[in-house]
C-alpha cells in the first residue's frame, strides 16, 4: 500500500462520512432539546429527492442543496407538529414520518429514475490546496464536505459557550425547569426539530449531489438509522460524534480494501465489522456514567405542554 | 389560535372516540390524495380496509401478518414502559428463526411430536441470547441499548445471509441461499384448515392477556413500571434498573425470537436469506399506536396489518404503486398517534396570548443545568 | 357547500362505477390477465425495473386483449404466497414471479390453482403449471470479459458482487476465462457488498478497487453507482442489466441487458392459445433474452471485432463460455479441453477458477 492510496482511501472515508456527519449533527442538536425524531431516513430521502430535482431542473447543484434543506424542514415540520403541538409519541411518529417520506419520495421522484447528472463540482481553496496531502484531503472538497467540517465545531460552540445553547440544553434536560424560568420549551424544540430537518435534508442532498448524483428509490439505503445510532454512540458530544462517523465509514471502507486485497475471511463477517466496531468502541467510552450523564439529555422523548 | 388544555384526568369517552377521529381524517385525506392521483377514491377505500376482510382466507391472512407485529409490540410496550429501549427486535427475531430452524433442520430424520416444541424452546433461546447482549452490556458496562440492539440487528441479518449459503444450506439445493424445506414434525400447524393461520396469532392473543394481567396485577409488572417512570422512587422501594433491563430484554428477546421462528416453520417453511419485512421496526410503531397497552396492541397490529393487506390488494386491483401505500400508511399512522391528544387535552381556542420569555441569562440556565445533573 | 356537493357528487359517481366495474367482471370478452410479483420498487433502474419494461412489451404487444398487473417490493417470505394467492384469485391467467426467493411459494400456491400458468425466475423447481425461466447472462459476461482482457492497463478489473450465490460467481468465471484467453496476466479482484442494492456502498466498492489499481469496473448489483464513480475517476466500466450510458456517457464500454420482453410476450401468446406447456427456459443471447446496449466512444476497433467475433461464435454454437481448459485457482486443470461444463454443474457453480484473486467466501 503506497501513500498515494492511503490518500485516496483517505478521500474515500470522508465522502462515507459527510452524509453521517450532517445527519447525526442534527439529529444531535434536535435530541438535545429532549426531543427524539427516528425520522431521519424518512427526511434523508426527502432532502434526496428535492435536491436531485432541483438540480434537474434548474441545473444548479447549490439549489439543490437550499431544496433538500427545505425537503427536510418541511418533513420535520410535520413531525413537530404532531409532536409538540399535538403531544402524540415522539418514538412512533418518527418511525411513521420514515414510512411516510419513503413512499412521498418514490412517488415524486417517478420522473428521475435514469436521469444522469455530473453532480457537485468541487470547489479547491486557493494557497490552501497546494498544500501537499493535506491540501487534496481537506482542501479541494465540495462545499457540502467544507460545511460538514465547519458544522461541529460550531454546533459544539453553540451548544456548549453561547447562551441560546445553554438555554436549549437546559430545555433538554429539564423542560419543566425551564419552564418555570420562562422559557418558552416549544418554541426551542420546535426550532431545534427544523434545524435537525434541515440537517437532514442536507446530508440527502450530499447522497444524491455528491456521494452518488443520481436519485433512485430509498437510496439512503439505512443511513438514517446509522446516523442516529452515532449520535447515541457520541454520547451526545459534537466532537465524539464525528469521530464516530469517521470511525464508521473508515470500518465500511477499509472492510472493502480488505476484501480487494484478497483477505480469507467471509464477507458477511467483513461487512458485520462496522456495526462490532461501532458496539466495542461504544463499550469502552460509555464506562463512566457519571460523564454520559452530563451530556445525555435527561427529557429526552418526553413530551411537555404547558400548563399555564 | 387553539391551545390545549390537560384534562384533570384521562378522558374515558375519548380513549375509544379518538381512533375514530383519526380514522375520519384519514378518509378525508385519502380523498384528496387519491383524487389528486386521479384513482377512484371509493374503490380505493374498499380495496384498502374492506377488501382484504372479504374472505375467510383473508382473515386469516389477517391474523398471520398480525401475529408476529402482536407478539412483538405486546412484548416491547413492556420494554418501553420499563424505560428500556429495545429497538433490535428485528434482530432477535433473525435469530430466534436461525436457532430454532437449526435444531429442526438437524432432527430432519426425526418424526416425533417433540421436535416442534424442542425448536420452539430453541427460538426463544437464540432471541434471549441476541437480547442478552444489550442486556449485560447496559448493565455491566452502562453501554446505551438503542445503539447495541441496533447494530446487532444488521449483524444478524449478515449472519442469517451466511447461514443460508453456509451451515444451514439446502445441500439438494444447487447451492442456492436457502435451507431445506422444514419435514412435517418440524412444521408450524395450521390452526384454522385451509388457511395459513398458525400458532403465533393464538399465543399472540395468549400473550396479550398475560401481560396483561403482568402489568396490572403482578409486582413485578409494577416494579417494571415504577423504575421505568421513576428510577429513582424505585430505586428507594428496592427495585432494581438492572433487574428491570435483564427481565424486559430476555421477554420481549424470547418472544421476538420465537415469532421469528413461527414464521419460518409456518408460512415460509424453510430458511431464506430475508424473512422478515421489517416485522421489528413495525412492532415498534405497533406498541406506540397501541398505546403501550396489551389491548390496544392487539387493535394496531391488526390495523397496521390490514393497512399491508390493504397495500396489497390495492395494487392488483387499482395498480396502485406501492409508494402511495406508503403515503397513505404513513398518514394513517400520524392521524392516530395525534389524535390521542383527546385523551389528556382538550382543544379549545385561546383569546389571550400567554406570556412568552425566550431566553435565558446564563446564570440562570447554569442554573438549571446544574440541578439537572445532580439528579440521578 | 359547493366544495361538498363537489365531494358527494365525486363519491357518487365512484361508488357507481365501482358497482358497474363488479358487474363487468364475469362478462365474456374479459381481457387475458397476466400477473407480475417483483422484489423492489419499479424504479430501482436495475432487476426489477427490467422485468417491467417487459411487462410493458406485453401491453405494446397485446393491447386491449391483455390486462396486466403487478405488486411491488414483495418481501421474500410469508408475503409472497398470500399476494401469488391474491393475483391467482383474482382471475389472473399467467403470473411471473421474478427472484428465486419465490420459488417454494410458487409451487405451493400453483398446486391450489392447477389452471392457473406460473413462469418462476431463475428457479429450479417446476410443476405441471410451473414453467422456469431464466437468462444466460454469463454469455454477456464472456463478450464484455472479452473486451476487459484486451482494455485493461493494469490487469486488474474490479468486480462488485452481491451475494455469493451461483448465479454471480457464474458471471464472475465467465469473465475470467474469457478474460485469460485473451490476457493471461489479468486478474480480477472481487468485493462482496452483501446487498443487492446501495448506490452508496456499491459506490465505495468501487473506489477501493480503483484505489487497488482496477481500471476496469464490472458489478454484479443492481444500482448505476459503480459506473458512476468510473466515469469520475477516469476509468471504464461495464452497465448492468439496462443500459446506463445515461450515468456514464464516456465510462460505459457497453452493457448487458436484460430483455424479457420476447419470452413474456411468447409465453403470454402460448398461454392465450393453449400451447402453454411447462418447460425450462435458460436462454441466452441466440434467443435475444440477453441484449447489449451500444459500445462506448472508448471502445477501439479491434475491440468490438474481438466481442463481435465472440458474439457471434456463441450465437453460432461454436463457443461456450465454460468450455476447456478451465483451470482452477492453483492452476490445476478442471475441465480438459473440447469438453464443456454442463447446464446441471453451471446451475450450481460454487467455485472460483483461475484468474480470479481471493477466496469464494462460504
Amino acid at each position: 500500500m503506497n501513500a498515494e492510496m492511503l490518500l485516496l482511501t483517505a478521500l474515500t472515508i470522508i465522502t462515507a462520512a459527510t452524509p453521517l456527519v450532517y445527519a447525526a449533527i442534527g439529529e444531535l442538536v434536535v435530541e438535545k432539546s429532549g426531543v427524539l425524531n427516528l425520522g431521519v431516513e424518512g427526511m434523508m430521502l426527502g432532502g434526496a429527492v428535492s435536491s436531485f430535482a432541483l438540480l434537474h431542473l434548474t441545473g444548479n447543484a447549490y439549489f439543490g442543496i437550499l431544496g433538500g434543506a427545505f425537503a427536510g424542514i418541511f418533513l420535520a415540520g410535520i413531525f413537530a407538529v404532531l409532536t409538540l403541538g399535538l403531544q402524540a409519541s415522539q418514538v412512533a411518529t418518527g418511525l411513521a414520518l420514515t414510512i411516510f417520506g419513503t413512499g412521498l419520495t418514490a412517488l415524486l421522484g417517478k420522473s428521475l429514475v435514469g436521469v444522469g447528472h455530473s453532480g457537485l463540482q468541487k470547489l479547491p481553496i486557493p494557497f490552501l490546496s497546494d498544500l501537499p496531502v493535506l491540501g487534496r484531503l481537506l482542501f479541494q472538497q465540495d462545499v457540502l464536505v467544507y460545511g460538514s467540517f465547519l458544522i461541529v465545531p460550531l454546533v459544539a460552540w453553540f451548544l456548549y459557550r453561547t447562551s441560546a445553547g445553554l438555554t436549549l440544553r437546559s430545555v433538554g434536560d429539564s423542560h419543566d425547569a425551564a419552564h418555570a424560568l420562562g422559557i418558552n420549551v416549544l418554541r426551542w424544540r420546535l426550532l431545534a426539530t427544523l434545524f435537525g430537518g434541515a440537517c437532514a435534508g442536507v446530508a440527502g442532498a450530499y447522497l444524491s449531489l455528491a456521494y452518488t448524483p443520481m436519485w433512485v428509490e430509498n437510496m439512503t439505503a439505512g443511513r438514517g438509522w446509522i446516523a442516529l445510532a452515532l449520535v447515541v454512540f457520541a454520547t451526545w458530544r459534537p466532537g465524539r460524534m464525528m469521530f464516530g462517523a469517521y470511525l464508521f465509514g473508515a470500518i465500511s471502507i477499509l472492510q472493502l480494501h480488505g476484501q480487494a486485497w484478497g483477505i480469507r475471511v467471509p464477507s458477511q463477517l467483513m461487512s458485520m465489522l462496522p456495526y462490532l466496531a461501532t458496539i466495542m468502541v461504544l463499550v469502552v467510552i460509555s464506562r463512566d456514567r457519571g460523564k454520559i450523564r452530563k451530556h445525555a439529555p435527561q427529557s429526552i422523548g418526553k413530551s411537555f405542554y404547558p400548563t399555564t | 389560535m387553539i391551545r390545549l388544555y390537560k384534562r384533570p384526568a384521562p378522558s374515558r369517552l375519548w380513549i375509544f372516540l379518538a381512533p375514530l377521529v383519526a380514522m375520519v381524517l384519514t378518509l378525508l385525506s385519502g380523498l384528496i390524495l387519491f383524487s389528486l392521483l386521479g384513482v377512484p377514491v371509493v374503490e380505493a377505500f374498499y380495496a384498502f380496509f374492506i377488501e382484504p376482510l372479504t374472505s375467510v382466507y383473508g382473515l386469516a391472512e389477517l391474523g398471520v401478518k398480525a401475529a408476529p407485529l402482536i407478539m412483538i409490540g405486546v412484548v416491547l410496550s413492556v420494554c418501553f414502559r420499563a424505560g428500556v429501549w429495545n429497538i433490535g427486535a428485528e434482530g432477535q427475531f433473525i435469530l430466534g428463526a436461525i436457532c430454532g430452524a437449526a435444531v429442526g433442520l438437524s432432527l430432519k430424520e426425526v418424526e416425533a411430536f417433540w421436535v416442534l416444541p424442542l425448536m420452539m424452546l430453541a427460538g426463544i433461546a437464540g432471541g434471549m441470547l441476541w437480547a442478552s447482549i444489550p442486556a449485560l452490556l447496559r448493565t455491566r458496562f452502562n453501554t446505551n441499548e438503542i445503539l447495541t440492539s441496533l447494530m446487532l440487528t444488521y449483524v444478524a441479518s449478515l449472519l442469517l445471509a451466511y447461514m443460508v449459503i453456509g451451515p444451514l444450506q439446502d445441500p439438494f439445493g444447487f447451492n442456492f441461499p436457502q435451507s431445506a424445506l422444514f419435514h412435517k414434525a418440524a412444521t408450524l400447524p395450521v390452526v384454522w384448515p385451509n388457511t395459513r393461520l398458525h400458532l403465533g396469532f393464538v399465543v399472540a392473543l395468549m400473550l396479550v392477556g398475560l401481560v396483561w394481567l403482568l402489568m396490572s396485577r403482578s409486582m413485578l409488572g409494577f416494579s417494571l413500571l415504577v423504575t421505568g417512570s421513576a428510577p429513582r422512587a424505585g430505586r428507594f422501594a428496592g427495585f432494581s434498573v438492572n433487574r428491570s433491563v435483564w427481565v424486559t430484554m430476555l421477554v420481549s428477546g424470547g418472544v421476538a425470537g420465537l415469532a421469528g421462528l413461527f414464521e419460518v416453520a409456518g408460512p415460509i417453511g424453510q430458511l431464506l436469506p430475508k424473512i422478515s419485512p421489517g416485522y421489528g421496526f413495525t412492532a415498534i410503531i405497533v406498541a406506540f399506536v397501541g398505546r403501550l397497552h396489551p389491548v390496544g396492541v392487539l387493535f394496531a397490529g391488526l390495523l397496521l396489518a390490514l393497512s399491508y393487506l390493504g397495500g396489497e390488494s390495492a395494487q392488483i386491483s387499482l395498480n396502485l404503486p406501492v409508494a402511495v401505500t406508503g403515503v397513505f400508511q404513513g398518514l394513517l399512522l400520524f392521524f392516530l398517534l395525534a389524535a390521542d391528544v383527546l385523551i389528556h387535552y382538550s382543544l379549545k381556542p385561546v383569546t389571550t396570548a400567554p406570556a412568552e420569555f425566550t431566553g435565558l441569562t446564563n446564570t440562570q440556565a447554569q442554573h438549571v443545568a446544574n440541578s439537572e445533573q445532580g439528579a440521578p | 357547500m359547493i366544495k361538498n356537493r363537489k365531494l358527494l357528487f365525486q363519491l357518487a359517481v365512484s361508488l357507481l362505477s365501482f358497482a358497474g366495474a363488479s358487474l363487468l367482471v364475469n362478462a365474456a370478452d374479459d381481457p387475458f390477465k397476466v400477473g407480475f410479483v417483483y422484489v423492489g420498487p419499479v424504479d430501482d433502474h436495475g432487476w426489477t425495473y427490467r422485468h417491467d419494461v417487459g411487462r410493458l412489451a406485453i401491453e405494446e404487444e397485446f393491447g386491449d386483449k391483455v390486462e396486466t398487473t403487478f405488486v411491488e417490493s414483495v418481501a421474500e417470505g410469508a408475503d409472497a404466497e398470500r399476494v401469488l394467492r391474491k393475483l391467482a384469485t383474482d382471475g389472473h391467467d399467467l403470473i411471473f414471479t421474478t427472484s428465486f426467493g419465490y420459488m417454494n411459494a410458487t409451487i405451493k400456491v400453483a398446486n391450489s390453482f392447477p389452471d392457473v400458468k406460473f413462469e418462476h425466475a431463475t428457479g429450479f423447481k417446476r410443476a405441471d403449471n410451473v414453467s422456469t425461466y431464466s437468462g444466460r447472462f454469463y454469455e454477456g459476461r464472456a463478450v464484455i470479459g472479452t473486451m476487459a482482457g484486451m482494455m485493461t492497463k493494469t490487469n486488474v478489473i474490479g468486480y462488485i458482487a452481491s451475494f455469493p450465490i451461483p448465479e454471480v460467481v457464474r458471471g464472475i468465471n465467465a469473465t475470467a476465462i474469457a478474460m485469460r484467453k485473451i490476457n493471461p496476466d489479468a486478474e480480477i479482484k472481487v468485493v462482496w457488498v452483501n446487498t443487492w442494492y446501495d448506490p452508496g456502498t456499491e459506490a465505495d466498492a468501487a473506489k477501493a478497487l480503483i484505489d487497488q489499481g482496477a481500471d476496469i469496473i464490472m458489478q454484479h448489483t443492481d444500482s448505476p453507482a459503480p459506473l458512476q464513480v468510473a466515469e469520475e475517476r477516469g476509468v471504464v466500466g461495464f452497465g448492468q442489466a439496462s443500459d446506463m450510458k445515461a450515468y456514464a456517457p464516456q465510462g460505459q464500454l457497453q452493457a448487458i441487458v436484460d430483455d424479457w420482453g420476447p419470452y413474456y410476450i411468447e409465453r403470454t401468446k402460448a398461454a392465450m392459445d393453449g400451447s402453454w406447456e411447462s418447460k425450462d427456459t435458460w436462454s441466452g443471447i441466440l434467443d435475444g433474452m440477453v441484449q447489449f446496449a451500444d459500445y462506448g466512444p472508448s471502445v477501439p476497433d479491434d475491440v468490438k471485432d474481438a466481442a463481435n467475433l465472440v458474439r457471434e461464435a456463441i450465437v453460432i454454437g461454436e463457443l461456450h463460455p465454460f468450455q476447456g481448459p478451465i483451470f482452477d485457482q492453483s492452476g490445476k486443470e478442471i475441465v480438459a479441453e473440447g469438453e464443456i461444463i454442463e447446464d446441471g454443474d453451471l446451475l450450481g457453480m460454487n467455485y472460483y477458477v483461475q484468474g480470479v484473486n481471493g477466496s469464494l467466501p462460504k
